[in-house]
Parts: C-alpha cells; structure tokens; sequence
C-alpha cells in the first residue's frame, strides 16, 4: 500500500453505515420477536441481542483476522495474525476499502455488524426449544468455524472468490453477502432445525405469531439498516453506494407485491405478515446484487424472491422440518435468486475485474456460471460444516429444553422473566 | 335479588350501557370473554400456514338487580344488544342468596 491518505466523505459514510447494520440486529429481535408466541418473546428477542455480545467480542479476537487476515490455504484467514486487533494501521492489508480512504478501522466496524446480524439470523430456526447455553456456544463456534471462512473465501481472496477456481470461468461477485450471509445462514437453519427436531405440536397445535405489530416494526428497520448493509458495501460515497440503494429498495417494493400477490391467489387473503416478509425476501435478494445490476434487474430480482419466498413457506410442513421463522423461504431461496441472478443481470459501470456483463445484457453464460458455482459452493460448506458443530454439540451437551420447559415456555424456564404482566404480577420477595 | 348476565358483540357495548343508564340501573360489570355458539369461528393463515380460530371474542356483562327490575334489564339488553345476525349472544337470570357492600358491610338490596 501506498501511503494512506483518509477519505473523510467516504469513511463517514462507511461508519454510518456500520450503525446502520449494528440496527439491524435489535430490529430483527423484533421482527422474529413478534412472531413467536408470547410464551417465548423475550428467549427469541434475547437471542438477537446475545448474538451482539458474543460475536462482537469474537470479531475483535479473531474474527476479523480470520476473514480478512493473511490466506491460509484459501480457505480462512491466519487468526492469529491481527488477534486482538491491538494495533491496525490505516491502509492495513486486511484493508478492502483502503483504495477508498476508509481506515481499516472503519472496515472492521461495518464487517463485524455483518457477522453478528448473520449469525443472530440462525435464531428464526430453533425458536421456542435451544437450551441458551447451548444458543451462547453456537453462535462461538458458528461464526468462528463457517462465517469467518466463508466471508475470507468469497471477499478475503480465498477459494470463493476470482483468484480461486471459480476465476476461470468469470470473477464470482457477492457484493453484501448473498452467497456469505444469506444462503450461509439459510441453509445453516434448514439444518439446524433438522438435527434439533421439531417443536412439540409442530403442524398439530397452533403456533401463531403474537405481536405482528413488532414485526411489522422490526421489518421496517430491518429496511432502514439494510440501506446500509447493501449501500454500505461500495465501501464510498459514490455511484455505487447510490445505485445500491436504488436496488435495495426497488428489490424490497417488488418483493412484498409479489409476496402478496401469490397470498392473495392462493389463500384468498393479502397478509401484513406476509407483505413484510415479502419485503425482506427482496432485501436479501438485493444483498448480493444491489451494487452490480441496473433497478430494472433489481425489481425482477426482488419480485422473484418475493413469490417463490411466499411459495416456500408451506415447505416445511410438507417435509416436516421445522424451520420455525422460515430461513429457507426467506433467506436461502432470496439468497439464491439474488446471488444466481447477477449471472442474468449484471451490467454497468462497477463490476469487478473479470466477472462479466450477465446473460441479459450481452455477456453470455460466463457470470451465470460463476455465479451458480459461488452459490452452490457456499451452501455447501456452509450445510456440511453446520451438520458437523450441531451433530458434535449434541452429543456433548443437551441441546434440547425439557419437554414440560417448552411446553410452558422458555422465558419463565431459561431466564426467570416474562414479557407480559398477567393476572397475577407477583409480590416482591422480601429479605432476600 | 337477581344476578343477570349477558354475553353480547363487543360492538354493543356502548349501546348497551346507555340504555341500561337510562333505565336507572346504576352498575355494571364488563369482563372481555371468548366463546363460540352456533356463530361457530373462523380461519386465519400466517406465512400460508392456516389456524381454525374457534372461540370468537365477546364481552360478558353482569348486573346485579333487586328482583323486581330484573325483567326490564334483560329486555333492555336485548332490545339494544340485538343486531338480528347470528352471534348476537345471550342474556340469563339466576338467584342471588346475598350481597355485601365491601366498604360499608350492607347486605342485601341495600348493597346493589
């Protein structure tokens, strides 16, 4: 690196947007909060917000120096390299918005933000019945064994991105994490769910949302710091950042019409749940592809994601997993049509060295096969490797709560609180 | 003395009360309750996932009256209680052994 001279237009709005991510996570507290039943709110939302203290602290020990420290082998980051990072110089290495003025300081904020909403993401799978304990060291070991190398695989140089094999055939993009946040986590429920079982009642007894109002809230932060996460990721004040969130909010529009459309079709109603979710579909479907397509490809992409997301809720009860808040539908199917369709729709100023214009704008099949490979190579690493931490959790700890505790709820069993004030609000215990 | 009570469409509670009022009956108890009759439920789907909602929500009222004002109570209430659909609700008497005052420890009539 060159001597670094900082940007200060550009490195304001990258540590804005890292605020904005950081929104992210208690938003999604309550968009998953208000879709459990009252019983276990404050367990849901809490995982949300643990996820904020563990992996917050694991970035800054080895995290960041696993995704963006010197490769080893292209697969992960050497951890030791910046532990702690004590004492990062501006312009750092690990630097990916160096060449834009950002500090690597700065970077690192806007990454960490990215880590912990993602793994706070894999709460929608083990709603109502993860032992906390069991959900602390999860979100340890997840972020540390699959998130961290998959970000250093596909932006940190590694395997995933154009220097490994996939550069052959074009540069594979994932401009805020399609293929590292969004698939890594969806797929990362689907198997969760399935090593942890279903909830007792699961397609038998009611399980209906408790507070709409709260994920109606919660989805319209999400949007909110989602223009950070996606606009955030050019990593400057520029075109990029502009068309960015341009694409984010034109995949969000599309994505909750399309949501509703196929409710209205199919089960006769349109849905306030469903139109958020909708909105969230488009989001993640924008996630990968935001800086790199024009708003026509960003509205098609986010419709897409919103009617088969709305398409795949009903999965679950016909295969029976119980991915209880819809990571599939929403995550791993949004994550796939956004990453695989920059193969369709990339074009404009920004792409990256190699990757190719996408099969609609006159660049042939190079960007879609890249970007094919990119997404199945990650949903693969991230279904092996999450199999492998959920089957060794459990046989060395319980992961399940007793029967009787999921029954009456976890918030009373695990935490010793509850969210509502019933009838009877207690007396304070004296002497204690 | 006589203990009426009524389950009514949480929509005529207003009505309901003025009339009462009007009628110089001076309390009431409202509590929100839950049921179903021959008005039977309905479906709600969340994320295409569909619950049969049997009990629908309804409020019981309870009038506690000497027993000479117990009929034009239940009248009242189902003249203004009525919107001639089904789930309308229903209105009941029975006999009341005693009552007391909790801040003046009158029994009887002279506590309603």
């Amino acid at each position: 690196m060159d001597t670094f001279v900082i940007d200060p237009a550009n490195t304001a709005w990258v540590l804005l947007s890292a605020a904005l991510v950081l929104l992210m996570t208690p938003a999604l507290a309550l968009f998953y909060g208000g879709m459990v039943r009252s019983k276990s709110v404050l367990n849901m939302m809490l995982m949300s917000f643990s996820a904020l203290g563990v992996v917050g602290v694991v970035y800054l020990l080895w995290g960041y120096s696993m995704s963006f420290g010197s490769d080893v082998g292209g697969l992960v980051g050497n951890p030791l390299q910046l532990f702690g990072v004590a004492n990062l110089a501006d312009g750092d290495p690990s630097d990916l918005m160096a060449g834009h003025g950002v500090p690597a300081y700065a970077f690192l904020a806007f990454q960490a933000t990215f880590a912990i909403i993602t793994v706070a993401l894999l709460s929608g799978a083990v709603a109502d019945r993860l032992r906390f304990s069991a959900w602390l060291l999860l979100t340890l070991v997840w972020s540390t064994l699959v998130y961290f190398p998959l970000a250093h695989m596909v932006w940190g140089g590694g395997l995933l991105s154009g220097a490994g094999p996939i550069g052959h055939l074009a540069t594979p993009m994932d401009f805020a994490g399609g293929s590292v946040v969004e698939i890594g986590a969806g797929v990362a429920g689907l198997v969760l769910a399935v090593v942890l079982g279903a909830r007792k009642g699961f397609g038998k007894d009611p399980m209906r949302p408790h507070n709409l109002p709260f994920t109606m809230l919660g989805a319209g932060l999400l949007w909110f710091g989602w223009l950070g996460f996606n606009a955030g990721s050019a990593g400057a004040a520029d075109h990029q950042a502009a068309i960015a969130w341009v694409n984010t909010t034109a995949a969000a529009c599309t994505g909750l019409l399309g949501w509703l459309v196929v409710e209205r079709v199919r089960d006769g109603k349109a849905t306030s749940l469903g139109a958020v979710s909708g909105a969230v579909a488009g989001l993640v479907a924008a996630t990968p592809s935001s800086g790199y397509v024009a708003p026509p490809g960003a509205l098609v992409l986010g419709l897409v994601a919103g009617m088969l997301g709305a398409g795949a809720v009903g999965l679950k009860f016909r295969l029976g997993y119980d991915d209880s808040l819809d990571l599939v539908a929403v995550h791993l199917v949004g994550g796939l049509v956004g990453t695989i369709g920059i193969g369709l729709f990339a074009t404009g100023p920004d792409l990256l060295d190699g990757a190719r214009r996408g099969l609609f704008y006159g660049g042939g099949l190079a960007q879609l096969g890249a970007q094919t490979a990119l997404a199945l190579a990650a949903l693969a690493f991230s279904a092996v490797v999450t199999a492998a931490i959920a089957v060794a959790l459990r046989r060395v700890m319980a992961l399940r709560v007793p029967a009787e505790h999921e029954i009456g709820g976890v918030d009373l069993a695990l935490h010793g609180e509850t969210a509502y004030e019933g009838i009877a609000s207690g007396r304070l215990a004296s002497g204690a | 003395m006589k203990l009426v009570t009524a389950v009514i469409q949480p929509h005529r509670l207003e009505d309901v009360k003025n009339a009462l009022q009007g009628a110089g009956i001076r309390g009431l108890t409202v509590s929100e309750a839950s049921g179903y009759g021959r008005q039977k439920g309905h479906t709600e789907v969340y994320r295409g996932a569909e619950y049969v909602v049997d009990l629908v929500p309804k409020l019981r009222l309870e009038v506690l009256v000497a027993d000479e004002d117990a009929e034009t109570v239940t009248d009242v209430i189902v003249r203004t209680a009525s919107t001639g659909s089904i789930g309308d609700g229903k209105v009941w008497t029975v006999p009341v052994e005693d009552v007391v005052r909790v801040r003046t420890g009158e029994h009887g009539t002279d506590a309603v």
